[in-house]
């Protein structure tokens, strides 16, 4: 087996702006003295007259977006994951939200593997926070190939855009040729008959490693990636769930509403099956590698597998 | 326009206020009608605009971060021929365009969505930014409370504003002393306000509000000076025009009754009379 390659999707978001810019001279990029984390320093560098660093005010700058955006530039705000959609959410929500501006939000350094920062900044409501705002896109990569190709496809698309981004390198799991991204269209990675996961971000590939050892246990798993959980694919998870009648989500996230209660809300209105909801079970997270906190809070291959086993009984 | 015109077109402005509030039964007259000789001034003689092409590539943006006081803007542009003066009525009612506070996607000339204080200014300053970047030669004004003053908020987008010199970009904050809870001085004050505006390198200009010689020369001033962003500190009477709501608390966000409003439109036809004699 080849080495698996690692890219923390914070890296993807920086490059793919880079990229991005050159195809795009209304491309503008704000940062709230986080350029160095938030990799935004990589456009900052190829393009430093369409960087603005609004210092740490990210209220503010989120306002600063709304006014560019008015008068023609597609602007990129970006902080970490709890300030931008946490401190900044009604600045998100009454200056880009309401009037529906062509601002794109940035976030990373979502969910735990924020790591030895700890709860304060390990922001696991933003999903959950944005997604109840009308007309906001929310999406969630799961590797550097597929943020990359969010990135772009929020520049191609009219309207506000938020896109969460991880601090920790992950797998990249979707480099191969037929690889499409398309806003709001769920992805089947693994076809499966007695469960269903629906996964986001980088518990896609935890996702895939249950499916793996599952099926050694002879337990045949679906697996789907759902990188836009608004608006989301509702059909892929019903049509699973019509085949497998039992549906686990995971996701890096509080499991009160993101992307659990988001495939909850759609099954119960179309098909209502046995749903379990893994990822931050209503507590705050800590201080500890990624790793070992993605381990203690069961968010691996290793837990996720555990915990549909539970599920399922066996 | 002369002055002589502008007033009596200010005049008509707070007419429209007083009936807008009249009919909606609810809103905020006080602060609308202690900036009316301010909207007067903006959208008929300071600010490059076409009635007929609300959304004119390069024109002059105007944000109303004291958001609910809409009822101000909205008449002034209904005067200016944005929209039917006869729409006002119909303020914040169920179907109306005309939402309580503004809203850029509904309004014709409302150039964004304000009412949350605070956050108006922060998008004023992104416009400025916007135009600079992109070598335009538009100005953006915004409106600001002295109450509104309060969010911190404000103060980050005047350090960016100052820090990034955007002497394109001219604040103008309503200073009639009165808030919600009662006057600022009571309430929460943010003054000094000249000493802040200036610590955040603000070119300062006081002014009588409802004075046009000095408005004109405010506005003249603000665009003649460069480096720097301009803060035009119009001293203004809260409810002013109308009797009983001068220097009132009470009128922030109350409507006048019927009989209320007749007194109101008798006071303000009173003032209109008096200018047509000039």
């Amino acid at each position: 087996m080849s080495e698996v390659i690692k890219i923390a999707t914070r890296e993807s978001y920086g490059n793919a702006l880079k990229e991005l810019g050159a195809e795009y001279p209304n491309l503008v990029v704000l940062d709230a003295d986080l350029a160095a984390a938030t990799k935004t320093g990589v456009f900052k560098k190829a393009f430093p007259e369409r960087h603005i660093d609004c210092g740490i005010a990210e209220c503010n700058m989120m306002g600063i977006a709304a006014g560019l955006s008015l008068t023609g530039l597609i602007p990129f705000a970006s902080s970490f994951a709890m300030f931008a959609a946490g401190r900044a959410f009604e600045q998100v929500r009454n200056s880009i939200g309401y009037p529906h501006l062509n601002v794109k939000i940035g976030a990373t350094h979502a969910g735990i593997t924020v790591g030895e920062d700890g709860a304060s900044h390990q922001c696991n409501e933003d999903i959950a926070l944005m997604r109840t705002i009308p007309g906001m896109v929310v999406m969630c990569p799961s590797d550097d190939v597929e943020a990359k190709a969010a990135v772009r496809a929020a520049v191609e698309y009219v309207g506000p855009v938020y896109i969460r981004f991880g601090r920790a390198a992950v797998p990249v799991i979707n480099d191969r040729p037929d690889y499409k991204f398309e806003i709001g269209k769920g992805v089947l990675l693994r076809e499966g008959k007695d469960v269903t996961i629906v996964a986001t971000g980088i518990c896609v590939d935890s996702a895939l490693t249950a499916a793996e050892m599952l099926a050694a246990d002879g337990i045949s798993a679906e697996v789907i990636n759902i990188h836009t959980i608004k608006p989301l694919d509702e059909d892929i998870i019903v049509n699973s769930a019509k085949k497998t009648g039992k549906v686990v989500t995971v996701e890096e996230h509080s499991v009160i509403g993101g992307l659990g209660s988001a495939v909850c809300d759609a099954l119960c209105a179309k098909h209502p099956v046995p749903v379990k909801k893994l990822g931050m079970q209503d507590v705050f997270g800590e201080s500890g590698s990624a790793s070992a906190l993605v381990e203690k809070y069961k968010l691996d291959g290793k837990g996720v597998y555990g915990d549909v086993k539970a599920f399922l009984g066996k | 326009m002369t002055n002589l015109e502008l007033q009596k077109m200010a005049n008509e402005v707070r007419k429209g206020i007083v009936t807008a509030t009249h009919a909606a039964k609810c809103g905020h007259p006080g602060g609308s009608l202690s900036a009316a000789d301010i909207y007067t001034y903006l959208y008929f003689e300071e600010m490059n605009i076409d009635p007929k092409n609300p959304k004119m590539e390069d024109r002059d943006r105007f944000v109303l971060s004291k958001g609910h006081t809409a009822p101000g803007l909205y008449s002034a542009l209904a005067h200016r021929g944005y929209f039917p003066v006869e729409d006002l009525t119909t303020l914040r009612k169920l179907g109306s365009y005309l939402q309580g506070h503004p809203c850029l996607q509904h309004v014709p000339g409302v150039d964004m969505s304000s009412g949350s204080l605070g956050q108006g200014i922060s998008a004023a300053v992104g416009m400025a930014l916007g135009a600079r970047m992109q070598g335009k030669d538009f100005r953006v004004y915004t409106l600001i409370g002295d109450g509104e003053s309060e969010e911190g908020q404000v103060w980050e987008a005047c350090m960016f504003a100052g820090h990034r010199k955007l002497d394109n970009l001219c604040v103008i904050l309503d200073y009639n002393g009165l808030q919600i809870d009662g006057k600022l001085e009571d309430v929460c004050s943010a003054e000094p306000f000249e000493d802040k505006f200036k610590a955040f390198r603000f070119h300062v200009i006081n002014i009588d509000a409802h004075d046009f010689d000095q408005i004109r020369a405010a506005f003249k001033e603000a665009r003649e000076t460069k480096g720097q962003p301009t803060v035009i500190i119009a001293h203004s009477l809260k409810g002013k025009g109308v009797s009983f709501m001068e220097g009132s608390v009470d009128w922030h966000g109350k409507a006048p009754n019927d009989e209320q409003y007749a007194i109101a439109m008798a006071d303000l036809e009173k003032v209109g009379e008096a200018l047509c004699q000039k």
